[in-house]
């Protein structure tokens, strides 16, 4: 262990997405010591894929908007299994975040008469999403960026992968990383910890997320014995390239139907009419003339009196109509379905509000999206489930953790509406850093870490190099996204997920006896061997967790509970490491007071 | 079908290129193939990548000499039958195989002085017409991905990372210069820190940008003048030497 790089802060930020940059920002104006370590190069992280935009309940486009509505619209969203104070804080803060962010240097679409401009998306009743045509993540990132690298106090280390969390007395105090550049390890001590990993989609095959989702936050809080909660409920995200095959899950943004685009199926109908849930009945159009009033009405920048179309449903009901509509052979030649913008706005309005989606088309799939429809499909995208927080500091059940972001649990609940994860980075990050910062000034003895456990961990991590014949770890990491997507995809049954068991073992077995070529030097096969461990994790805690909710909700599908119960509506599945073994568990979740279930009700 | 990559493997010290061959398919970018190889024939091929989309500017590379990112570049872009080379970017030390150390710019960047906006309207906000913004915007579509900094002689051939910030900050520089609420003044910054004088608009920059932003146009002309004006203009220096302020 003396022989590693250490180096001491008062908090370790995971992650320089949103969330993380955020949280350090934040911790670093409370005055203490912080260090931002991240995979990738700095301003590279998932939130720079962002596309559609912001939520927050600003008032600028439709005044009839406020917080209440935005809370009631993301608990509805969530099918009420979101943690009812984590939702009433993001639909309060998230307005001040994003002006904070203006102050910053941000830049925003403009209004008219100059204020921030505001889009629609799905399960937004008005329209809400702060946006930068289709780049809002990059817009977000860099002015988070800026504003990091010139912060006081804020060390980034680029390039670096935390692989375990070290803890001392049942409190964090540490953790042990690797430079990705020299393969050298770097032994951090801290007084806590802020998790900002993003999620999990790596897991999957079809996925629009970047190689850097291996669940790292979630497996790291989880061996730390950290609970996990809700980890039944992956967002499949309705609008996924579907063709040609080496751009498969790349994500077409929810901004192509809140700019009007309609679905389609092979026979040409616009089939979200048949899907609408009950739920949501009297707030969409049943009918295409009505939905194209809407339409115009947006389009014309009046206030829409006509009710939404259907395609901007919530991404659950969206992803599995495609799916039905596909299973019942009404799908697209690849199997997806049309996405049709080119019929419904202006060429140049679709280049100017839709930029990347026209480049990204034009380039990779030929296809012009200002003449023709696109062909979407289902594709992993988000991960619900993660870290169970403390809704106002977001502190996790181990003392010193704290996570931020995609990787905490409970504030979407059963699904995410599109454009809360960007407000969710930026009022939980900060949430997060205030946390962190105000727990490490109350600990006064320096981090202390245990110089044998980091020796183990060391020779832990460079197993890999010793077994040069092994099999590859690319080829078990493909066939778990493989059984992943067949067995706990949209749709679940208890055999599937049976067997996605079985199998986790039998991959488990396989990612033990991977080796690695080359040395120590920038090498990706070597990463991609120590990233397994996480993924197995994430992928049997989405299993367990799948098997435990034995109903339908949100992103959760099971095959033979196709409805909701409501009593598994008033309870978390809860995992937690035990020893080696991995339980779970039903936890109530806290009721919603009185006040907002009048919101909830529409009564106020 | 099948098409032979020629990458380069080593390290800052020696390397060379070597040959792969990859099954293609069709819609396959060079990313694709590069995932291959390492899936199949190079578990330690080093390269950078993230988004897979034109969005994050990770996977930047020199394909048959020309800087791209690899993920937006289709392979049959190339001529079938003939090898596709694969180089790290040419302007910065390489670490191993495509991938090369781009600390320096982070350290540029670093240094740009910070947005300053005025004051906010009464209630807290400000109002900014779109198309005031709308030039501002395409500079803030960059996704540092330095193919501009790598292609830039003055830093390719000549080195002169020690004088000049290339035209990846000068599209920063401008993105705050021209930002409608920023007071700031960033002239001397251009001028001495930043080096804006040794470019010489040949703009190469503004070829190989995959976002299409108009680098030496309308980020690095605009702020020259700036600078010729507060400079070298003839009158404001004398209002300056009668007025006593250098």
């Amino acid at each position: 262990m003396d022989r590693f790089e250490t180096q001491t802060y008062d908090v370790l930020v995971v992650g320089a997405g949103g969330a993380g940059l955020r949280a350090a920002i934040e911790a670093a104006e409370q005055g203490v010591s912080v260090a931002v370590v991240c995979k990738s190069l700095l301003g590279k992280a998932h939130t720079v894929m962002a596309e559609g935009g912001v939520a927050a309940a600003l008032a600028t486009t439709d005044a009839r908007d406020s917080w209440k509505v935005h809370f009631r619209d993301t608990m509805r969203g969530g099918k009420l299994l979101n943690d009812w104070r984590m939702a009433q804080l993001l639909a309060v803060e998230a307005p001040a975040r994003v002006r904070e962010l203006e102050a910053w240097g941000a830049l925003f679409d403009r209004t008219p008469d100059g204020r921030i401009l505001q889009r629609n998306f799905g399960g937004h009743q008005y329209p809400r999403l702060a946006h930068v045509g289709d780049r809002t993540g990059l817009e977000m990132i860099r002015t988070l960026q800026d504003k990091t690298v010139q912060a006081p106090r804020i060390d980034v280390l680029m390039e670096s992968t935390v692989a375990r969390l070290l803890t001392g007395d049942g409190r964090i105090t540490g953790a042990l990383a690797y430079r990705r550049e020299t393969g050298r390890f770097l032994l951090l001590r801290t007084k806590a910890a802020v998790l900002a990993t993003g999620g999990i989609g790596r897991a999957y095959k079809i996925n629009s997320n970047s190689w850097e989702y291996t669940g790292d936050g979630h497996a790291l809080a989880y061996d730390a014995g950290a609970d996990l909660i809700g980890m039944e409920f992956v967002q499949f995200h309705p609008t996924g390239m579907v063709w040609p095959l080496s751009v498969r899950g790349i994500l077409v943004t929810e901004g192509v139907r809140g700019e009007g685009g309609v679905l389609k199926n092979s026979r040409g109908e616009r089939f979200m009419f048949r899907y609408i849930p009950e739920m949501f009945r009297r707030d969409f159009a049943d009918t295409e003339e009505e939905a194209d009033r809407w339409v115009a009405e947006v389009v014309a920048g009046r206030k829409a009196e006509a009710r939404r179309p259907p395609e901007l449903l919530t991404r659950d009901v969206v992803a599995r109509a495609i799916t039905q509509e596909v299973r019942e052979g009404r799908g697209s030649p690849h199997g997806g379905a049309f996405l049709d913008i080119a019929s419904r706005r202006k060429p140049e309005e679709i280049r100017k509000k839709l930029p990347s989606m026209y480049q990204q088309f034009l380039e990779l799939a030929d296809v012009d999206i200002t003449r023709e429809p696109m062909e979407v499909g289902p594709t992993t995208h988000y991960m619900m489930g993660g870290v169970k927080v403390d809704p106002e500091t977001q502190a996790a059940t181990v003392p010193g953790l704290f996570a931020a972001g995609e990787v905490a649990g409970g504030l979407h609940g059963a699904n995410r509406l599109g454009g809360n994860s960007l407000s969710d980075l930026l009022v939980f990050g900060r949430r997060a850093g205030l946390g962190a910062a105000t727990y490490a000034r109350a600990v006064t003895s320096e981090p202390r870490v245990d110089a044998g456990r980091v020796d183990a961990i060391a020779a832990e991590l460079l197993a890999p190099f010793e077994r040069r014949a092994g099999e590859s770890p690319y080829a078990v990491q493909d066939a778990l996204q493989d059984m992943m997507g067949t067995y706990v995809g949209i749709a679940r049954s208890a055999d599937d997920l049976q067997g996605a068991l079985a199998g986790i073992e039998q991959l488990r077995a396989r990612a033990a006896r991977a080796g690695v070529d080359g040395n120590r030097q920038y090498n990706p096969g070597w990463h991609t061997a120590l990233d397994l461990r996480n993924l197995l994790t994430v992928s049997e805690a989405v299993t367990r967790a799948a098997l435990a909710r034995r109903e339908s909700r949100g992103a959760h599908t099971r095959v033979e509970y196709p409805d909701s119960d409501p009593q598994l509506g008033r309870v978390n599945v809860v995992v937690r490491r035990e020893g080696d073994a991995m339980t779970v568990r039903e936890e109530p979740i806290p009721p919603v007071p009185d006040e907002l279930r009048q919101i909830l009700e529409g009564k106020d | 079908m099948e098409t032979v990559l020629r990458i380069f493997r080593g390290d800052g010290t020696t390397g060379a290129f070597r040959d792969y061959t990859v099954p293609l398919h069709e819609g396959m970018v060079v990313l694709d193939a590069v995932h291959w190889v390492q899936a199949h024939q190079a578990s330690d091929l080093a390269c950078r990548w993230n988004c897979k989309a034109g969005r994050c500017g990770s996977c930047s590379a020199e394909v048959n000499g020309k800087p791209r990112l690899m993920c937006m570049t289709r392979m049959d872009h190339f001529p079938p039958g003939e090898a596709i080379t694969l180089a790290p970017m040419k302007a910065f030390p390489v670490m191993k195989d495509l991938v090369c150390d781009v600390s320096w710019n982070y350290g540029v960047n670093k240094r740009v002085p910070a947005f300053q906006p005025r004051p906010p309207e009464p209630d807290g906000t400000w109002r900014m017409q779109q198309v005031d913004i709308d030039r501002v915007q395409e500079f803030r579509k960059c996704i540092e991905c330095f193919l501009c900094q790598d292609v830039c002689h003055v830093l390719r051939d000549h080195d002169r990372k020690d004088r000049f910030a290339g035209p990846r900050f000068l599209v920063r520089l401008a993105g705050l210069e021209m930002h409608p609420l920023d007071v700031a003044s960033r002239t001397a910054h251009l001028k001495e820190e930043a080096g804006i004088g040794f470019c010489n608009i040949t703009k190469c920059c503004t070829e190989v940008c995959p976002e299409s932003i108009h680098i030496t146009d309308n980020a690095i002309i605009p702020l020259k003048e700036r600078v010729v004006d507060d400079f070298y203009d003839p009158l404001r220096r004398l209002w300056r030497r009668l007025r006593g302020t250098s």
